[in-house]
């Protein structure tokens, strides 16, 4: 199936993030492992920029990385125009807080709170009214197809609704940049496209970034981006018209 | 997000229930024990808190408690009359005897003996007769919770006759007097009858109680009787302290009930921790995620505190209500439980510990919340 790719001339690109020899590892003395070996990465705003790789090559940590969750040891880490490494913790949570969204391959929703109440959590947590934030919640539900489910509990929708949910999680505060990890690995193959389908038509507006890691080489055709790596290194990146565009290393 | 934090808590009504529960008992086991230690030591005292017009008890120095009281010369009660200061002073006796219904029921009691003329020294609440019938020949006056051991299943009532140590005694009075340490079963009668019936020879004479004259240092009188008489002399609530620091040094109640108290503390802890580290736990993975979007450890800490408040202030109030019940209807019914109260003490002091358990508690397993690493969100 073919996907209408949003289009920019190279002047209207912007870089949303902009990686550059970031280094990290793990564990100390004999047991340190080097993940990411002076990793180059960009990612550019309106885009899908997809990140691929083996399991183990540092897409997960790359990631944590730009969502400023962990801190890199050496390089530069440039997201949204903002110096991660100077950030102080506490200022790094409300970087992300208010400036990213994150989708993950779990979901990760609060079992304990219906489907609006989850995907208002960002809004309620920047101080907005719940009934607020909840409304916004709801919108953005009946937008991703959740009109009739906006009261219902996580375990009583299938995994491609709770995907949706959590996807209204991320972007129900706006976020500049959206992260999402895997986010299609829980799924079979048909709600797997639809949350894609979903992410692109919903997702990609204004100025918005969109990482994609996977490895689920089904939704490449939604990639305007991708950035090949392997052993802690980007070994290429590839646009459409590139030649090789969208097949799967392996 | 103090919602979001509740309604996580309330997600898991099996955790949170336990964590009610833990609160509950602790606060409930707490409660009754402290009341009841408290109510034991203040049983301690009740003869000197019902002697309400003396202020000054004077007694053989060796004596360090109401209830174990030795024996005075006669004539004391004339030099303490003597004193400056002292605007009158009347014998008080005090022995245990045993006490024979007609039908055969035995019991052992305190007997309290008063001043014959003044009739100082009995409590002013009379439930049956009045303090003038204690002047009638072989007249006691004995307390309700005594009247229902002797006669089990009848109703109050005046004009039986019993044995005290093999003489005959007629209940003439029945008054409300507070709950002994020693004995359920208080009589009080005139000083000449109950030396009668203990008769123990020459020196029978337990206590001088004395009234300091109005506008004299009560101190300083007390310094002149023990000057003049060379025994001891105390305010009543300083015997009163006396007696209680005696019952607090010689007796096994301080350790046993200290010991129930401590464990009931680290019950509380012990469910409370364990099910709120099991409910932590379980939950890691959420606030992982919450930490993810953006939350900072502080808010976290504010609302795993406000789930903490929550269980807190539901198992306290259910604890203390059960307490209260403990107390409320044994009270009432239970002659063996009265004098046993909830004090509005008690009930604050183990509020704060109520507070203690569960934020100790929240915040040993609050650490795991703080420290876990956002990004095992990412970890499929």
């Amino acid at each position: 199936m073919a996907v209408a790719t949003k289009t920019q001339s190279p002047a209207e690109t912007r870089l949303a993030v902009r990686c550059t020899g970031v280094e990290k590892s793990f564990g100390s003395g004999q047991t340190r492992v080097r993940v990411l070996r002076g990793t180059d990465f960009t990612a550019e705003t309106g885009k899908m920029n997809f990140l691929v790789g083996p399991s183990g090559c540092g897409k997960t940590t790359l990631i944590s990385v730009i969502g400023a969750i962990l801190t890199s040891e050496a390089g530069d880490v440039d997201v949204l125009g903002q110096d991660l490494r100077r950030m102080s913790n506490g200022k790094l949570a409300d970087f992300r807080l208010n400036n990213l969204g994150f989708i993950f391959q779990q979901f990760n929703l609060l079992p304990a709170l219906s489907a609006e109440e989850n995907a208002s959590l960002p809004l309620v947590a920047q101080g907005v009214g719940t009934k607020k934030a909840e409304r916004r919640a709801r919108e953005l539900l009946e937008r991703l197809g959740l009109a009739g489910q906006t009261k219902q509990m996580p375990k009583q929708l299938s995994g491609g609704q709770q995907q949706r949910v959590a996807i209204a999680r991320a972007l129900v505060h706006e976020p500049s940049l959206l992260i999402c990890d895997e986010p299609t690995a829980s799924l079979d193959a048909a709600s797997g496209h639809t949350v894609m389908e979903l992410l692109r038509d919903v997702a990609l507006e204004g100025d918005r970034s969109v990482i994609v890691v996977t490895h689920d080489n089904r939704i490449f055709e939604f990639a305007d981006r991708i950035s090949h790596m392997a052993d802690g290194v980007i070994g290429r990146t590839d646009e459409p018209g590139d030649e090789g565009f969208g097949k799967d290393d392996a | 997000m103090l919602t979001t934090a509740l309604r996580m808590l309330l997600g898991d009504p099996t955790k949170c229930l336990g964590l009610v529960f833990g609160v509950a008992l602790s606060t409930l086991l707490v409660c009754q024990q402290v009341s009841i230690f408290f109510g034991l030591l203040g049983r301690a005292s009740s003869v000197v808190n019902d002697v309400r017009e003396a202020d000054i008890w004077v007694m053989d120095p060796s004596v360090k408690t109401v209830d174990a009281p030795f024996p005075l010369r006669d004539t004391v009660l004339q030099r303490v009359r003597g004193v400056e200061g002292v605007e009158w002073a009347v014998p008080f006796f005090r022995a245990n005897v045993q006490v024979r219904t007609r039908e055969g029921t035995l019991e052992n009691a305190i007997l309290l003996g008063i001043d014959d003329a003044s009739l100082v020294g009995v409590p002013d609440n009379f439930m049956l007769g009045s303090i003038d019938d204690l002047a009638m020949p072989d007249a006691i006056a004995m307390n309700p919770a005594g009247f229902r051991l002797l006669f089990p299943g009848e109703e109050l009532d005046v004009g039986r006759t019993l044995e005290l140590n093999d003489r005959r005694a007629r209940i003439a009075a029945i008054v409300d007097a507070s709950p002994a340490f020693s004995a359920n079963l208080s009589i009080y009668t005139r000083y000449s009858l109950a030396t009668a019936y203990t008769n123990n020879g020459r020196n029978q004479l337990s206590f001088v109680l004395a009234k300091s004259a109005e506008g004299a240092d009560r101190q300083a009188v007390v310094e002149s009787i023990g000057e003049e008489t060379g025994l001891k002399v105390v305010t009543g609530e300083q015997f009163r302290m006396e007696s209680i620091v005696y019952i607090l040094k010689n007796t096994g109640i301080p350790v046993s009930f200290g010991t129930v108290v401590i464990l009931g503390a680290l019950i509380g802890v012990a469910i409370v921790g364990l099910t709120f580290n099991q409910f932590i736990t379980e939950n890691l993975r959420q606030y992982a995620a919450l930490k993810a979007i953006g939350v900072r450890n502080g808010r976290l800490l504010v609302m795993t505190l406000f789930q903490a408040l929550f269980v807190g202030t539901i198992g306290y109030g259910l604890g203390l209500f059960a307490a209260s019940q403990f107390f409320n209807w044994p009270s009432k019914n239970v002659d063996a439980l009265r004098g046993f109260y909830l004090l509005p003490e008690v009930a604050v002091g183990v509020a704060v510990l109520a507070v203690v358990i569960v934020f100790a508690s929240t915040l040993i397993s609050m650490r795991r919340v703080l420290v876990v690493d956002p990004a095992t969100v990412f970890r499929g």
